[in-house]
């Protein structure tokens, strides 16, 4: 029978197991070394600030895998043949297989920074940077954090937990603006500061310096200034993990490379989720994306061709979230951080300034192009529509409160924001649905 | 406020509240039990058994017991005693049965006989004439085929008559023993809290409430947002050494309280002012629970506003159990009382409120005038009308996490234990088992007491009604959902009684389930399965499970609380009640064009 050998078991490579599974009785085995059973890595911070234990953040129970037929291995990969079809395994021998599906993942990116390898410096990538923190963290009083993405502000977030004061430096002159608009950029900074993170803009470290013990007790920044730590986080992004690959024929760049069936320049040896580069990227894709969903969206597909469907990864309209400190933050479509030719933008914020909408749209057609929403919460599946349906932007702002997706009784903005659009001069007025009585309301109809 | 004089007023705070804690355990010994006379006069009436209980606890007169454990045992003798001698004077013996026998003519049963074996004034007789004429009346005219088994049917008369009617008619039965011990302790009980009722009051619940407040106070400085940093480093939140005290003190309590109430009269006597002041009466020991249930649902409620500051429907809904628990069950039951009506909770709703339909409480709703019939119909059309109806439009939430008393509790006092709540796969199988089981109990078991109540028999298959509801009050009703109902919240979750015992929970998610339109909505394909919302969720719900998939959350035992949508740090479950259509909808995880065609 055919082999199918995934190494990764994060959100990628397990998604594809259970969906080969689903729809083959190929027998399928998943190797990892990083933990015995797939776990969430977007919640590796909750556990460090004590609202999860590690358990919970294994979405499936550990019966799971057996009852599925699916076998789990613990061991690194330390070699593919990919001549004879056989991965070697530390300690534990060898394995063929007929299919390779390559789920990697990241590791952190390292910019060769003096006194990277200090003691207390550190990414957050893995299980074990979760441990090695818990340990780095001890009798930590000031941290400083670098590279100012996601990671970062959840590291912050982290940190904070435990009393400690963090400095956060960002190369840019707003948090996340290589992501982020100004606004948002700035709605978020001004969130982290009230939470009491120190952010330095257009601030870079140069380099980290350590004591006698090989233990960081400062960093240097690009303006020269010094600042005390024990603890340096280094966030500055993720690269694919493409190490394994090094001596193999499996082409890489940046990382694996894929065609639009997720195969690679080897026949039979897929790669999904963070480690695979798309050679030609859908329209409005990038060609790595490093993210929860495209990993999962990938296994789904794979599962599909290596079930003896041949299917092309064909990821919809983005979509994507995150949380900073307390406020959410969604997207759909694309929303650069400027715009670009022939764009043109609407933009409302609440007098508390920690809620945002902010749409994207065709400046001749009036199309709308994308979404950015903060400390608000609006339904996928409505977005996705006006996306695909190519909706204008009158049409989004009639039909807003349909993407409504906030708890009950939340405080309602629809008002607000319409007033402040028709005051925008975008030409069209555009008027409030009647709201449905409060009876027909109650009664469904 | 500065991060520092914020844990300053926080630690102020606990050390106020553990001082009040500190002075009502104290209170619990703080009592000497001096034994008169005229206690006795006052708590029981018939004469004959007070004489011999005074004589009985004679030798004890004037002397001061300083413990209420000997004190009791001294009452518990007395009582057995009375009980001894009063059985040895009445109970119907051999030599009275041969002579029913004797006087028989061809094995011949029939009242008459009785009566001329038991003729007399004298108490003795009386007793036996009448006791044989209630217990043996069915068998006027029998005749029997030998003496030998004449003589087994006349003695297992004369012992029902030994095992029920001379304890409840001469002597004390259980019932009667229980609230004795429970009454002559407290009337004489001597100390302090006696002397001072108020001041202890204020020592104890007022600082504890003082405490919690200024405990909690500082979280309204913070930014909004939920904050669950630490529950699980905390030794009291995640089942540690504190966890474990907390759980084992809540359990101390609530056996006191059901089976053992004579040992908390300190704690009773202390609330009897408030209770003068509520209903013009002494305290029992279910007003004292009432209170001290209240206040923790308000102090702790106050936490929850402040917790779940930033979302309004976790608000609105902890002022509604607050509210529903203070006037619903508290005050309006007492008040009632006070204007010489029935005791009635107007939101319990049978089969939660398993003795709605006990003779008792039948009898005092129908001999309470318009108001009782009132009552008596609310109570029924709550349960066909208002239950599937509420439910149709709402869910299950708009009792079990709006209006309950039971999830009143659970949601304040246990939502700091919200987290402990098994949900693997294995808990949901044996929650499904259970819960219903208990559901099947109390309709068979509100079935057999209606039963006895329209034909007055209280035997159905060889089983005893009143034994049946008694052990279903035990074993459901002070068990389950006492002892294991809240003394579990530092152990199971705060939830245990309502996800596997609660037979309301049970049939209000029947209805949810299979006829309504509430739904937890998953957001398109946006869940990265951290588990959060798994973790949250009291009833042990693996919602993680559904939104992972992109399938919306539809589970019977869902109380709607909400929480897991508030605690999703991607904003991907919302709480609906749209229309019924799509509820069930195929699993679809948005963002997926590849095979969008296909499938
Ligand atoms: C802290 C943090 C927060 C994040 N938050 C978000 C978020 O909010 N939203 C979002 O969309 N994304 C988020 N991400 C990114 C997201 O987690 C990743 O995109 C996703 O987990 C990648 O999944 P994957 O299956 O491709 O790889 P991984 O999850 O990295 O799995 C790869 C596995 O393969 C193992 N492996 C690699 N090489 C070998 C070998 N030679 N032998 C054996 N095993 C090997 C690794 O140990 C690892 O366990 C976050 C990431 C981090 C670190
Ligand atoms: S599923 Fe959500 S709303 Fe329902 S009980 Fe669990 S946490 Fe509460
Ligand atoms: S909390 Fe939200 S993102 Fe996390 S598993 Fe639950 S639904 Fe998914």
């Amino acid at each position: 029978m055919k082999q199918v050998v995934i190494i990764g078991n994060g959100i990628s490579g397990i998604t594809a197991a259970r969906n080969i599974r689903k729809l083959s009785d190929l027998e399928i085995t998943v190797i990892s070394a990083e933990t015995d059973y797939f776990f969430s890595r977007t919640a590796l911070m909750y556990v460090f600030m004590g609202h999860m234990k590690f358990e919970h953040i294994k979405p499936y129970e550990d019966w799971f895998w057996k009852k599925n037929n699916i076998n789990l291995i613990n061991a690194y990969v330390n070699k593919i043949d990919v001549s004879e079809k056989k991965l070697y395994l530390s300690g534990a021998g060898s394995i063929e297989y007929s299919i390779l599906i390559l789920a990697l993942g990241s590791v952190t990116q390292m910019f060769g920074w003096p006194g990277q390898d200090l003691k207390g410096v550190q990414g957050l990538y893995s299980y074990q940077d979760l441990v090695l923190m818990e340990e780095n963290v001890i009798n930590v009083k000031h941290a400083v954090i670098t590279g100012g993405g996601l990671i970062g502000v959840e590291m912050a977030e982290m940190l904070m937990t435990r009393g400690v004061h963090v400095t956060f430096l960002v190369r840019e002159k707003g948090y996340w603006q290589n992501l982020l608009p100004e606004e948002e950029s700035q709605l978020v900074s001004r969130h982290l500061r009230s939470h009491g993170v120190e952010l330095k803009l257009e601030s870079e470290l140069e380099k980290i310096i350590g004591d006698e013990n090989g233990h960081v007790v400062s960093v240097k920044t690009n303006h020269g200034e010094i600042l005390d730590c024990e603890f340096v986080g280094l966030t500055a992004g993720v690269k694919p993990n493409i190490k394994l690959l090094e001596e193999t024929p499996v082409e890489t760049s940046k990382g694996i490379m894929v065609d639009s069936y997720l195969e690679t320049s080897v026949e039979d040896i897929y790669a999904i989720g963070d480690c695979a580069e798309m050679r030609m990227p859908e329209k409005g894709r990038i060609s790595i994306e490093a993210v929860w969903y495209a990993g999962r969206m990938m296994g789904e597909t794979i599962a599909h061709t290596v079930s003896g469907h041949k299917t092309a990864y064909k990821p919809g309209k983005w979509f994507n979230s995150a949380k900073f400190f307390d406020i959410e933050y969604q997207t759909y479509g694309n929303v650069g951080n400027v715009l670009h030719a022939g764009e043109d933008k609407f933009y409302w914020e609440d007098a508390s300034g920690t809620r945002c909408l902010k749409l994207v749209f065709d400046k001749e057609t009036n199309i709308l192009k994308g979404i950015n929403v903060f400390g608000l919460r609006m339904r996928h599946e409505v977005c996705d529509r006006w996306l695909r349906e190519n909706r204008t932007i009158f049409y989004v702002m009639e039909h807003l409160k349909e993407a409504d997706f906030n708890p009950e009784f939340s405080s309602k903005f629809d008002r607000e924001i319409l007033d402040k659009f028709n005051d925008g001069g975008f030409g069209t007025e555009v008027v409030l649905r009647k709201n449905q009585s409060v009876l027909s309301k109650f009664l469904g109809f | 406020m500065k991060q520092s004089n914020m844990e300053f007023i926080r630690k102020a705070g606990l050390v106020v509240f553990m001082t009040g804690m500190v002075v009502f355990l104290a209170s619990f010994f703080l009592a000497k039990y001096s034994y008169t006379p005229e206690i006795v006069d006052i708590h029981v009436h018939e004469a004959e058994q007070n004489l011999l209980l005074k004589k009985e606890l004679e030798p004890n007169e004037g002397r001061i017991n300083n413990s209420n454990i000997s004190y009791v045992k001294m009452l518990s003798d007395a009582i057995a005693k009375v009980n001894k001698i009063q059985l040895e004077k009445y109970t119907i013996n051999n030599i009275d049965i041969n002579n029913i026998i004797n006087r028989s003519k061809d094995l011949k049963f029939s009242l008459s006989l009785a009566d001329s074996v038991f003729a007399g004034n004298s108490l003795e007789v009386v007793f036996k004439r009448e006791s044989f004429t209630a217990y043996g009346g069915w068998l006027d005219d029998r005749e029997f085929d030998s003496q030998a088994s004449m003589k087994e049917v006349l003695s297992g008369i004369a012992a029902n008559i030994s095992r029920y009617e001379i304890s409840g008619k001469k002597g004390f039965d259980s019932y009667r023993t229980k609230d004795l011990k429970y009454a002559l302790t407290k009337a004489a009980s001597v100390g302090p809290v006696r002397d001072h009722p108020l001041l202890f009051i204020f020592l104890t619940f007022g600082l504890c409430i003082i405490g919690a407040v200024i405990y909690l106070l500082p979280g309204i400085k913070e930014l909004p947002g939920i904050k669950n940093d630490h529950i699980f480093n905390n030794s009291m939140t995640s089942r540690g050494w504190l966890g474990i005290l907390t759980g084992s003190f809540l359990i101390i309590f609530y056996i006191l309280l059901y089976y053992l109430p004579e040992y908390m009269t300190n704690w009773i006597i202390m609330v009897d002012p408030l209770s003068m002041a509520l209903k013009g009466s002494e305290a029992g020991r279910f007003f004292l629970y009432g209170f001290i249930y209240t206040l923790a649902i308000l102090v702790m409620g106050v936490r929850m506003m402040i917790k779940y500051r930033g979302n309004t429907y976790q608000q609105i809904r902890t002022v509604s159990v607050m509210f529903f628990q203070t006037a619903f069950a508290f005050l309006i039951p007492e008040i009632l009382l006070r204007l010489n009506k029935p005791y009635f909770d107007f939101k319990n709703i049978w089969p939660l409120d398993y003795d709605f339909f006990f003779d008792n409480s039948l009898n005092q709703l129908l001999a309470g005038g318009t108001l009782g019939i009132f009552m008596l119909g609310w109570g029924i059309s709550l349960i066909i009308i208002g239950v599937p109806v509420m439910v149709y439009f709402f869910g299950k939430r708009w009792y079990c996490s709006w209006v309950c008393g039971c999830g009143g509790l659970a949601e304040t006092l246990g939502d700091p234990y919200r987290q402990l709540s098994d949900k693997s796969l294995h808990a949901w199988k044996i929650e499904r088992v259970v819960v219903n089981s208990v559901l099947v109990l109390a309709v068979v078991m509100t079935a057999g007491v209606l039963y006895t109540y329209w034909t007055g028999s209280s035997q159905i298959a060889g089983l005893n009604t009143y034994s049946v509801r008694e052990a279903y009050g035990f074993w459901i009703g002070a068990a389950f959902a006492g002892v294991v109902g809240t003394g579990f919240y530092p152990l199971m979750g705060n939830r245990v009684w309502c996800r596997f015992g609660c037979p309301l929970a049970a049939y209000l998610g029947i209805v949810q389930r299979f006829k309504s339109r509430f739904r937890i909505t998953t957001n398109g394909g946006q869940c990265m399965s951290c588990g959060n919302c798994s973790t949250y969720c009291e009833m042990g719900i693996d919602v993680r499970w559904y939104a992972q998939r992109g399938q919306n959350i539809i589970r019977s035992s869902c109380v709607g609380c909400g929480i897991c949508s508030a605690v999703c740090p991607r904003g991907v479950l919302k709480l609906e009640t749209g229309t019924e259509k799509g509820r069930f909808g195929k699993p679809v995880l948005l963002g997926n064009d590849s095979f969008r065609d296909s499938s």
